[in-house]
């Protein structure tokens, strides 16, 4: 298929179309919301509440027979907030870490999911086929009524977050200072995992519980490289989101038998490694190339300094020294010849014979500053 | 009981204890989700080994799988020293993403053989008794009995070995590091055994349980125990009970094995979460309700005494005016006074209070002390 025709599809073909809009909305929302989770340190909590979701969501069909996303969405919801209540008690009124507990509830839980789904199979009339679909996600299955309501709740979420951006960002960075504002803190606390919650059940039918912890980790570990504000950091992680969504449907759409879901994840994957490696200020690589620059410049200014006091001890000489002098007084012997080619292209030094290298007037001047600067 | 269905406990119990064994270390050193991250990665190594051999009873399969743990380990660690992420958001990014690649690569190229993803997240411990291993034409149980039970005994093995070591690098690494027990290597011997835990048992219970036993039963034992062998011992004991009930919830369900095994090892940790002699939560609501007691005994002693010699002896006395002075809700006035009688701390004569002798000491003891 050629990417003209896809992107004729992406407008025009029902499936894809509606798997994009869902992705995409899958994307934003657990980007905005995952930022929050990876600065308040919680962003395996991501991963616990996906698969403790699964019980939630086949008791809600046992109840109520019905495979409206609406109610399993809420039945999952419980049941990733029961997860998370649990494990917080865990923590704290044990000697149990973070790490046990979460592993311990997300692996009980989903066991515990696992057996009513079996359970739930066996059972003598069909309407439970397709539960097992929230397991690795199909996007396939999304219609455009569940996009409809994903919009709707992702909207709602997206308000609730913006209405109290300030109390988030305040229990986000500092939650002690909040509580002594006044802050309801706890409140606060549960309201932003409640919408840590929503985001993850919206994706769960998409990429589901398997992969959707990566959905609220990696948009905001990429967004985190570009920047240190909080606001653009969220709008970056719902951005990245978004883009790896579409462009995950995409690739799956132009082939056969390429699961959706993993796709999306290995696109936000990329992002993620891309941000690391190139983004400004933190990105590795200008990380590494401003490292090198400081190297270069610490090295001009060693032999800069090690060539003044050359001139100084020999003050009405006006003559050079070799390489081998500076050579011998310098910690690092083999970077001073390109020292001294720098030093020369800067036009701080001259080689007055073969060499014999000297201070020019500017570089005097450039050592003497350099003096006062440490004294 | 059927032998199926003794093997089939027997399996699970195995691989219950040779999955609490690693799994303390994981949750004294704090790594619990790296269980949950490898139990993910190792599909990739399986299904790289897969597309390599053409075969799936390889062994070249359980190589590949414990190679892959130990990279998602190096790959986490590699992201960590960036420093560009923390490290629960290491773990966060990396597992996905290798887990996402074997899905798909799955999906693609193998879907038509048996290695379905499906059957490697929850295991299939049913059929574990028709998979025979036969030598010299004899039946000699089912092949899941020596897989696991030889990956039991290499736990059980590094473990005795370098207990020493493993208790060092564990609780002081620093230490460990100073007297030359090379911590890192230990740590990576320890990663390894945990990928090969974790491939050797999911063919039998699938992944997701692997990392409920590991975690869960050592959690359980965690709280019972200040001892490292006896949390070990206890570990493998809940394991087994959690096997061994799970299996029969699974029966009388007909559920999943696996994820009833899983429920119950929640269960159990649930148990001792609620039980346990001095850190349950039960002990701790006792010994509150303990201190909350005698803290009030001695308030009583204390405030009769100070009045005793005063002159409104008479109205500070009364059981009727302690709510007032001590802020007590009648209720609690009456059981305290009530408890101070019985102790011999106190006499109630017409609702007029006085101390004993006893009574009389503790009140001193208090101002004393």
């Amino acid at each position: 298929m050629d990417i003209s025709q896809l992107f004729y599809d992406l407008f025009f073909d029902y499936t894809l179309r509606t798997v994009a809009l869902g992705s995409a909305i899958l994307g934003i929302v657990s980007g905005a919301l995952g930022s929050f989770a990876v600065l308040r340190k919680q962003s395996l909590l991501g991963d616990a509440i996906s698969h403790a979701a699964l019980p939630g969501i086949v008791i809600a069909f046992l109840l109520t027979r019905s495979r409206e996303p609406v109610i399993l969405m809420f039945g999952a919801s419980i049941a990733g907030w029961l997860a998370t209540l649990f494990m917080l008690n865990i923590i704290r009124t044990t000697r149990i870490k973070d790490d046990s507990a979460l592993g311990l509830v997300l692996s009980v839980f989903f066991g515990f999911g696992l057996m009513l789904l079996t359970f739930t199979q066996r059972l003598p009339d069909a309407t439970q086929a397709g539960l097992d679909k929230f397991l690795f996600g199909q996007a396939a299955t999304l219609l455009q009524r569940d996009v409809v309501t994903m919009a709707i709740i992702g909207t709602l979420a997206i308000i609730l977050l913006i209405a109290f951006w300030k109390e988030f960002k305040l229990i986000t960075f500092d939650t002690e200072y909040a509580a002594s504002l006044g802050y309801p803190v706890r409140f606060l606390d549960v309201l932003l995992t409640t919408l840590l919650v929503i985001a993850i059940v919206l994706g769960l039918q998409t990429v589901g519980v398997v992969l959707m912890s990566a959905m609220i980790v990696a948009p905001a570990a990429a967004a985190r490289q570009w920047t240190d504000k909080l606001k653009n950091m969220v709008v970056l992680g719902g951005l990245f989101g978004a883009i790896a969504g579409v462009s995950g449907t995409l690739i799956s759409g132009s082939a056969e038998k390429i699961p959706t879901g993993p796709v999306i994840v290995l696109c936000m994957s990329a992002i993620v490694l891309f941000s690391m490696l190139f983004a400004t200020n933190r990105g590795l690589v200008w990380n590494w190339f401003r490292n090198l620059q400081n190297r270069r410049h610490l090295r001009a200014q060693a032999v800069l300094g090690d060539l003044n006091t050359l001139a100084m001890q020999h003050p009405n000489e006006e003559r050079g020294h070799s390489s081998a002098v500076l050579r011998a007084m310098s910690t690092n012997p083999d970077g001073v010849s390109l020292a001294l080619q720098q030093l020369k292209e800067q036009g701080y030094a001259q080689e007055l014979g073969k060499d014999a290298w000297a201070l020019t007037q500017s570089g005097l001047d450039e050592a003497g500053k350099s003096q006062e600067k440490e004294a | 009981m059927s032998s199926a269905q003794i093997e089939i406990q027997i399996i699970a119990s195995i691989v219950a204890v040779a999955c609490a064994l690693p799994g303390v270390f994981l949750v004294l050193r704090r790594m619990a989700m790296m269980s949950d991250a490898i139990s993910h990665t190792v599909l990739l190594g399986i299904v790289i080994a897969f597309f390599i051999t053409k075969s799936l009873n390889s062994p070249l399969l359980l190589v590949g799988a414990a190679l892959m743990g130990v990279i998602t380990v190096v790959l986490v660690e590699l992201l960590n020293r960036t420093q560009l992420v923390r490290e629960d958001a290491a773990i966060g990014l990396v597992f996905p993403a290798i887990f996402s690649i074997a899905v798909i690569l799955i999906t693609r190229f193998a879907g038509d053989v048996h290695l379905d993803t499906d059957a490697v997240l929850l295991g299939e411990l049913v059929f574990a008794p028709f998979n025979r291993l036969k030598l010299f034409g004899m039946d000699i149980g089912p092949e899941a009995l020596y897989t696991t039970g030889g990956i039991l005994l290499l736990n059980l093995v590094f473990v005795l070995v370098f207990y020493k070591e493993l208790k060092l690098a564990t609780f002081d690494p620093a230490l460990a590091a100073a007297l030359g027990f090379a911590p890192t290597l230990i740590h990576y011997a320890l990663m390894t055994l945990v990928s090969l835990t974790a491939v050797g048992s999911f063919d039998a219970v699938g992944s997701v349980l692997v990392v409920a036993f590991m975690i869960a039963p050592p959690a359980a034992a965690y709280l019972l125990t200040d001892r490292l062998s006896r949390m070990l011992i206890y570990s493998a004991l809940i394991g087994i009970f959690s096997a061994v009930s799970g299996y029969w919830l699974a029966y009388l369900l007909d559920a999943s094995i696996a994820g009833s095994m899983a429920t119950m090892t929640g269960v159990s940790f649930l148990i001792s979460y609620l039980f346990a002699p001095e850190r349950g939560l039960l002990a701790h609501a006792r010994r509150r309700q303990n201190q909350r007691i005698e803290f009030a005994l001695t308030m009583l002693t204390m405030h009769i005494a100070n009045h005793t010699a005063a002159h409104e002896a008479e109205i500070e006395n009364e059981v009727v005016h302690l709510n007032e002075h001590l802020k007590w809700t009648p209720q609690f006035a009456m059981e305290v006074v009530g408890i101070a009688e019985r102790n011999g701390l106190i006499q109630q004569r017409n609702g007029l209070l006085t101390l004993t002798d006893s009574g009389l000491k503790r009140s001193q003891q208090e101002f004393s002390s």
